[in-house]
């Protein structure tokens, strides 16, 4: 689904990741590890296209969208959860999701539908003004509108990050619900290493901006291969 | 009775005002940028209603072409300053300053090129010259139609904003161009359309100032600075606070000149407004939320 080769991206003139060769396969879930600083959420950016690329390519479904504007890589199935949970904060709940399902016309309404049944607590709060809810809920706001794009990809920045823990088992569980009907390929970034490796098929630890291990997710071995990349 | 009077006529004032800062509320407010040349953009709304009244003759028919047309007109020039200029300086303020001033200066240098230096009048439509008597107190047609035209601009933006999926997009571009942009939304052309409301405002108060007095090249320099500071003292981004702030701002210069004289006023609101800003930075309306986006 997505393919990463050669990738080099920085800030300005200061480059922060280099040369990321990296894979996501159709309907599978592929993690990236990484401490602090690590240049996972700038790998990100740049496979959204909010930061320009500045060698190599991204590809999607086969298509380079290495020049593509990111609203237009969304348009083609990339859909992304930023870090930190955010949301158009003055907007409503309501707004935040249908100013994204407006451009999708009745699918996007569907759309709408389906992402609040994976988090129903949100249909409560859907008047309410998004920059006034909890971390959590924010966070939940965030995954459902990445979901009204009707994304082939779902890229997410450290998604559990900052977040209390039984919001945080719903937002796995989520997670592994999208994932389990094998058409919704996920890159999931994460500091820890809990469930991006249990639950990827591959997992690629980064540092200092360049892929410093790549490991089998899920196996027996998997969480102790990715202990000893990340040297914790 | 004077103070009813000079209550109108603070009232009126701020309705112009109003007019004038509403479209920067959009450019300067929403989207951040310091475009000199707004107060250009009423110029050309003005002459376009001189223009429509050289075509079209009747004083009444053309005062009502002139409204939408100066709204495209502004529109259509902001739009063209934007896609040329602007969208290249979205993060350098400074340089946007110094750039719109320049286009500002171009702008007066063509109206004065095509339409001649000495200033030229617009008739004001007979159904609007003349006052309404309420009391003892003649409250000027032309004054009523331009509180009436601010309120009705008000309000359609609001709407315009809150209501309808165009309002949502400028909303969320304005609040979060990334996370816009990651959701598919193009901020590129979220950013025209926002800018050409913005700008065809200013037209629209431009054509609205005809019914004033004569019209000039230099119009808009008149109301640049009053705009930028309604817009500030009401709260960056907040159409709320622009209203709140037109209508304070108009009544202090009222009331101020009626014990004073029209300078004194005008320093007295300066000080007034820098006063307030030490007290509340953020101006009138501010929005609470608990994140930072």
């Amino acid at each position: 689904m997505l393919e990463l080769s050669g990738v080099t991206t920085g800030y300005g003139r200061t480059m922060v990741v280099h040369d990321v060769d990296l894979t996501v396969p159709d309907g599978a879930l592929t993690a990236v590890l990484g401490h602090n600083g690590a240049g996972k959420t700038t790998l990100l950016r740049a496979v959204l296209g909010l930061l320009p690329v500045r060698g190599g390519t991204v590809r999607l479904a086969g298509e380079d969208v290495t020049a593509l504007a990111p609203h237009k890589r969304v348009r083609r199935g990339i859909a992304y959860v930023p870090q930190g949970q955010q949301s158009f904060g003055q907007l409503s709940a309501r707004e935040n999701l249908q100013v994204v399902a407006d451009a999708h016309g009745r699918a996007g309404r569907r759309r709408t539908d389906e992402a609040l049944d994976l988090f129903p607590a949100l249909r409560e709060l859907l008047g309410r003004q998004a920059g006034l809810l909890s971390g959590g809920q924010r966070q939940q706001l965030a995954i459902a509108r990445a979901l009204v794009t009707g994304p082939r990809l779902l890229v997410l920045d450290e998604p559990v990050e900052g977040i209390q823990p039984n919001v945080v088992t719903e937002i796995y569980d989520a997670i592994s619900t999208l994932t389990a009907a094998g058409s919704l390929s996920v890159l999931l970034v994460e500091q820890h290493i809990g469930y991006a490796v249990e639950h990827a098929a591959e997992f690629a630890v980064l540092t200092s901006g360049r892929v410093a291990h790549r490991g089998q997710g899920g196996g027996e071995g998997a969480s102790a291969d990715a202990r000893k990349a990340l040297a914790l | 009775m004077d103070i009813i009077a000079q209550l109108f006529a603070g009232l009126s004032l701020g309705s112009v005002l109003l007019l004038a800062a509403l479209g920067l509320s959009l450019t300067f407010g929403q989207m951040g940028v310091i475009n000199m040349a707004h107060g250009e953009f009423m110029m050309a709304g003005a002459y376009t209603a001189f223009v429509v009244q050289g075509v079209v003759g009747d004083a009444g028919v053309s005062l009502l072409l002139a409204l939408p047309l100066g709204f495209v007109v502004g529109g259509l020039l902001g739009l063209l300053l934007e896609a040329t200029l602007i969208h290249r300086m979205y993060r350098r303020p400074l340089d946007t300053l110094l750039v719109t001033w320049g286009v500002a200066l171009v702008l007066q240098q063509v109206a004065r090129d095509v339409f001649g230096a000495p200033n030229v009048d617009v008739r004001a439509p007979a159904w609007l010259s003349g006052a309404v008597q309420i009391g003892g107190l003649a409250l000027p047609r032309t004054r009523l139609f331009i509180l009436t035209l601010a309120i009705v601009c008000v309000v359609a933006l609001a709407l315009a904003l809150r209501a309808t999926p165009l309002g949502r997009r400028i909303r969320a571009v304005v609040q979060n161009r990334d996370l816009a942009e990651a959701s598919g939304i193009s901020s590129r052309a979220t950013d025209r359309v926002t800018f050409f409301i913005g700008s065809g405002l200013a037209g629209v108060a431009g054509v609205a100032l005809t019914l004033l007095g004569s019209i000039g090249p230099t119009l808009g320099t008149n109301y640049i600075v009053d705009a930028f500071l309604v817009v500030v003292a009401g709260g960056i981004g907040q159409i709320k606070g622009t209203v709140i702030a037109a209508t304070a701002l108009g009544l202090m210069q009222s009331f101020f000149e009626y014990s004073t004289t029209a300078s004194v006023a005008k320093v007295l609101v300066f000080v007034t407004i820098v006063a307030f800003l030490q007290l509340r930075p953020q101006g009138l309306v501010s929005v609470r939320t608990r994140s930072l986006a």
